[in-house]
């Protein structure tokens, strides 16, 4: 190998600043080679250090009842009973989408595929959440085909059914689009496995494809060591292998299922880099490893580039010696590459290692895993919110027909139906779905239970930038709200942070209030944060997305026969209102659709009311009361309505009083309201047991007939033909994104 | 043929197979069944019964879909056993095999839409005379879901009339009443084809995934009757 003199200049091309580059000569008592210094930069880069938020994250709340392990290691656990659990966790893959999107997606789902059965769960779900530009800006119909087909592509071919989550539209994602996915994985309490490194003599055994050039960051491949230039231009978008991916996972499953294996990490972000460190760190212990020995699929590949690179589809494993071997059988059973890399060794704390037999990197695991820079990054509250807060709801011109705004509110392509999406998803395979895409929350049996879980992910960003706080809080409500409406107990959350650059304090505010708003809903609704992921630098010059916290609830039904559909069942149902109506038109689709506006303040949202609804929510579904639940969120009440019709094409006439204006009682997103239909003769009873947890509940109507009909007042409001809202739902996002 | 009591099962698993554990579970759920995986590096299937070909991606379907699995050690002897007469049902994936093996003929192609589709669709059952359709009535309406890629079901013309005149077709795309539409063919499958038997009825293949349906907590048990004809 060539040696490069490293100098301050290496260190800033590798994105490190000069002060960490003085920290890490500290902490090395020398100066770094490249190789080091390549290491310490992937490790101490915001992606895998959290060095800007990691002051801020901690502050979630992440213990309950249910964790079983929160963050900190590769996805978050809660106890589902019957000696399993849930093991569960959402990444995002936002820029590589944005470059290549059919293969930027597709590994993005591979990614976090890896972090579930890396812990010995069996994936059995992944959501996705996406976000897009205008539907007119060039790029977008481009790069929702593109990240569709990949996500599709990985996790139909994989056999893990994508059931949920929730794609939306808005211009501040022109140049930065967010592919967040989360994944849902069952392992048994007993048989989780974790990213250890530890036991002196025990084998290191590198898994799964081999380790070529691809994915290592443009930006740390600052030198030209490497010979030629060409080879260092490669794509940094990794591709995926499905295929592969399928194996690994059936491969690893055997591995757990033997016992032969102390730990066990996937190889993500700064691939071999982290996987290494991280697991040394965890087990406390010292290893060495030969970097010849790792299965290559180019020549020539040095150590900077085995340490580095990305390639996909890879493990690494920790085996007593007397395991090796059968962990090495059961690979080649599944025909993948397999190769003993190193060993945990005695008498340091270090990772040493070695290429062809010589020391090329001798570093302390501390200090690269633990000792990047934690940075109180300076925040301010953004000067855009004076303006967006003062804006003035009531100066909103009432629309001349309220059937018409009904109708365009209902095609528009945050509102309308996603089916072209969802189609392209196997929502099936694995026979666990009882519910899948259009419900309020996807639900899953539990095989060889009668227990089931329920899943939602999602955020309002437009309710975030408005009020970050208030955004984050309804965030985390919001899943848990809908993972309640079907009857399940909420007992845990994943979030993937998705913020601009945290030097700008702006920004920095931003996430610093969603932290506290989502924490503040966790801590009330009893959903700890088990796991997630930041994203940074969303942003196309100065032009940051708007702040969106993704978050992901997972609920639990100790018996899945009682989950609640989301769609009107029968005609002669009555119809029950929980909640209250404030009138809040602030942040709503109605305000930006309709009249153009991201204005005003986001809909309030009391935690206490919150937490009382989703008590009764499961109560009534335990007792099965109710027939079907929906919550009222972005288009408010009529649309919420309009859905509830969409699977049995089945109306509804309402009749309420009001002192609200026509279109507030129609479109306003107020909080914590949920529609319930229920059998006429269980009325009385349901209400009462409403009120008694002080829930707000009326009687508004009756299920039936061929049009949603609103009676406001005395007058007919709104009067929606079922078979124009279902065409509309429909058809409208082809129509929109992929006209003729 | 004399009702099979305990029938002895087998879903093949081919690398890159992703239904084959939903095979097993819902042939499982036959009283007396006895079910097992068959590797897909095994040169015998063994002493069974009913072989499954199940749905998936067999060997990631890089080339054409089923065109590897088609080599493997094990399709030798799956060969065999259905030309001694045994039951072979192949579904999804498992129905692309049989073609590429050659024991059913025509070709499944990519969707009318270049697609992946997955959904409900109707078939309509056209014969009930077959090991795999015994338990239903001819002109069953079944709802079934579909998750494929490449589903849509061609043959030469000469080769399409002689599965017609021999009435090989067994499920044919529909509509909820039955009626043969245009509008409910989900692949654009010649004469609404969704699944095919050979000359002897032993085997049949079809892209629809009865296993997913066969369960009331999974909101659909229209795929049981193809699972408990094999009792019959």
């Amino acid at each position: 190998m060539k040696t490069v003199e490293v100098t301050l200049q290496t260190a800033l091309d590798h994105k490190l600043t000069a002060d960490e580059y003085e920290l890490i000569k500290k902490h090395m008592g020398r100066n770094p080679n490249l190789l080091e210094l390549g290491i310490f930069a992937a490790m101490w880069s915001e992606h895998c250090s959290y060095k800007s938020t990691r002051v801020h994250l901690r502050r979630f709340p992440t213990t309950g009842k249910y964790v079983v392990q929160g963050p900190g290691e590769n996805a978050g656990v809660v106890d589902i009973g019957e000696g399993l659990t849930a093991v569960f966790k959402m990444e995002s893959h936002n820029h590589p989408s944005y470059i290549e999107p059919v293969q930027g997606a597709a590994t993005g789902v591979g990614g976090i595929l890896r972090d579930v059965f890396t812990m010995g769960a069996r994936p059995v779900a992944s959501l996705d959440c996406l976000r897009f530009g205008h539907p007119t800006h060039e790029k977008t119909n481009y790069l929702v085909g593109g990240v569709v087909h990949g996500i599709s592509h990985y996790g139909n071919c994989i056999g893990v059914p994508t059931i949920g989550g929730s794609t939306r539209f808005h211009e501040c994602y022109n140049g930065n689009i967010l592919v967040n996915v989360m994944n849902v994985g069952i392992a048994p309490r007993n048989k989780l496995f974790f990213g250890h490194a530890s036991g002196v003599g025990n084998k290191i055994i590198y898994i799964g494809s081999k380790t070529g050039r691809d994915g290592i960051h443009g930006a740390v491949m600052a030198s030209d060591s490497f010979g030629d230039e060409s080879e260092s231009k490669r794509p940094t978008v990794q591709v995926g292998d499905p295929f592969t991916e399928k194996l690994l996972l059936e491969a690893c499953l055997e591995i757990f299922e033997a016992g032969i294996v102390e730990g066990i990490q996937d190889m993500g972000a700064a691939g071999l880099t982290s996987s290494s460190f991280e697991m040394a760190s965890r087990g406390g212990s010292g290893i060495s490893l030969h970097l010849d020995r790792v299965p290559a699929r180019e020549e020539l590949m040095q150590p900077y580039e085995f340490m580095l690179s990305e390639s996909q589809e890879r493990m690494l494993a920790v085996a007593k010696p007397e395991n090796e071997q059968k962990v090495i059988d059961i690979l080649k059973k599944w025909d993948l590459e397999a190769a003993t890399i190193g060993e945990v060794e005695a008498g340091h704390k270090n990772v040493r290692l070695y290429f062809h037999g010589e020391l090329v990197a001798d570093m302390p695991v501390s200090p690269v895993v633990d000792a990047a820079p934690k940075y109180e990054r300076p925040m301010q509250k953004p000067a855009y919110l004076a303006q967006t807060s003062a804006f003035n709801t009531a100066s909103v011109p009432q629309p001349a027909d309220i059937n018409e705004t009904f109708y365009t509110l209902a095609g528009s392509l945050n509102l309308c139906g996603k089916k072209w999406i969802t189609e392209q998803y196997d929502t099936m395979v694995g026979i666990n779905t009882v519910f899948g895409p259009g419900h309020d929350a996807a639900v899953l049996r539990v095989q060889g239970t009668k227990r089931g879980l329920a899943v939602s992910a999602g955020c309002n960003e437009r309710y975030v930038y408005l009020d970050p706080y208030v955004g984050g809080m309804i965030a985390l409500a919001e899943c848990a709200r809908n993972v309640a409406c079907t009857g399940a107990l909420p007992i845990g959350a994943t979030d993937c942070l998705n913020f601009g650059s945290p030097m700008n304090p702006e920004i920095m505010w931003q996430f610093s209030q969603s932290v506290d708003g989502i924490s503040a809903a966790c801590t009330a609704l009893e959903v700890p944060i088990t796991g997630g992921n930041v994203s940074l630098y969303n942003q196309t010059g100065d032009a940051a997305i708007f702040p969106t916290p993704m978050i992901g609830v997972v609920g639990l039904f100790e018996n899945v026969e009682n989950a609640v559909p989301s769609f009107f069942q029968d005609a002669g149902d009555i119809l029950l209102l929980l909640g209250d109506d404030l009138g809040e038109i602030g942040g709503s689709e109605y305000l930006k659709t309709i009249h153009g506006h991201d204005a005003g303040l986001p809909p309030t949202l009391d935690l206490k009311k919150e937490k009382a609804l989703i008590e009764i929510l499961r109560e009534l579904a335990d007792k099965r009361l109710v027939k079907s639940a929906h919550d009222i969120s972005e288009g408010g009440f009529a649309i919420a309505l309009a859905e509830c019709s969409l699977q049995k094409r089945l109306g509804c006439a309402v009749d309420i009083k009001t002192p609200l204006r026509p279109d507030f009682a129609l479109f306003s997103e107020s909080q914590s309201r949920v529609i319930l239909s229920v059998l006429p003769e269980n009325r009385d009873a349901v209400a009462a047991l409403i009120k008694k947890r002080g829930v707000p509940c009326e009687a508004i109507g009756v299920t039936g007939g061929n049009s949603v009909a609103v009676v406001i007042n005395g007058v007919l409001a709104l009067d929606a033909a079922v078979e124009r809202f279902v065409t509309l739902h429909k058809t409208s996002f082809e129509k929109t994104l992929f006209p003729g | 043929m004399a009702a099979m009591k305990n029938p002895k099962i087998g879903v093949v698993l081919f690398p890159g197979a992703n239904c084959e554990r939903d095979t097993i579970h819902a042939a499982s759920l036959l009283p007396g069944a006895s079910v097992r995986h068959i590797w897909h590096k095994d040169t015998s299937v063994g002493n069974l019964d009913v072989v499954f070909l199940p749905g998936g991606f067999s060997y990631g379907d890089y080339l054409r879909c089923g065109a590897i699995a088609r080599f493997s050690p094990v399709m030798r002897s799956v060969v065999e056993f259905a030309e001694k007469g045994g039951i072979v049902i192949g579904i999804c994936n498992g129905f692309q095999v049989l073609t590429e093996c050659h024991l059913l003929p025509g070709a499944l192609l990519m969707n009318e839409s270049r697609k992946f589709i997955c959904k409900n669709i109707h078939v309509r059952v056209e014969r009930n005379d077959i090991p795999a359709t015994r338990a239903l009535k001819k002109g069953d309406v079944l709802k079934l879901p579909i998750a494929h890629g490449e589903g849509r079901f061609y043959a030469p013309p000469e080769t399409l009339q002689a599965l017609e005149a021999n009435g090989q077709v067994v499920v044919r795309y529909c509509d909820q009443s039955g009626n043969i539409t245009r509008e409910a063919n989900p692949n654009g499958a010649l004469n609404n084809i969704a699944g095919i038997c050979n000359e002897r009825g032993n085997v049949f293949g079809l892209m629809p995934h009865p296993e997913r349906a066969a369960e009331p907590i999974l909101g659909n048990t229209d795929g049981w009757g193809i699972l408990q004809s094999l009792l019959m």
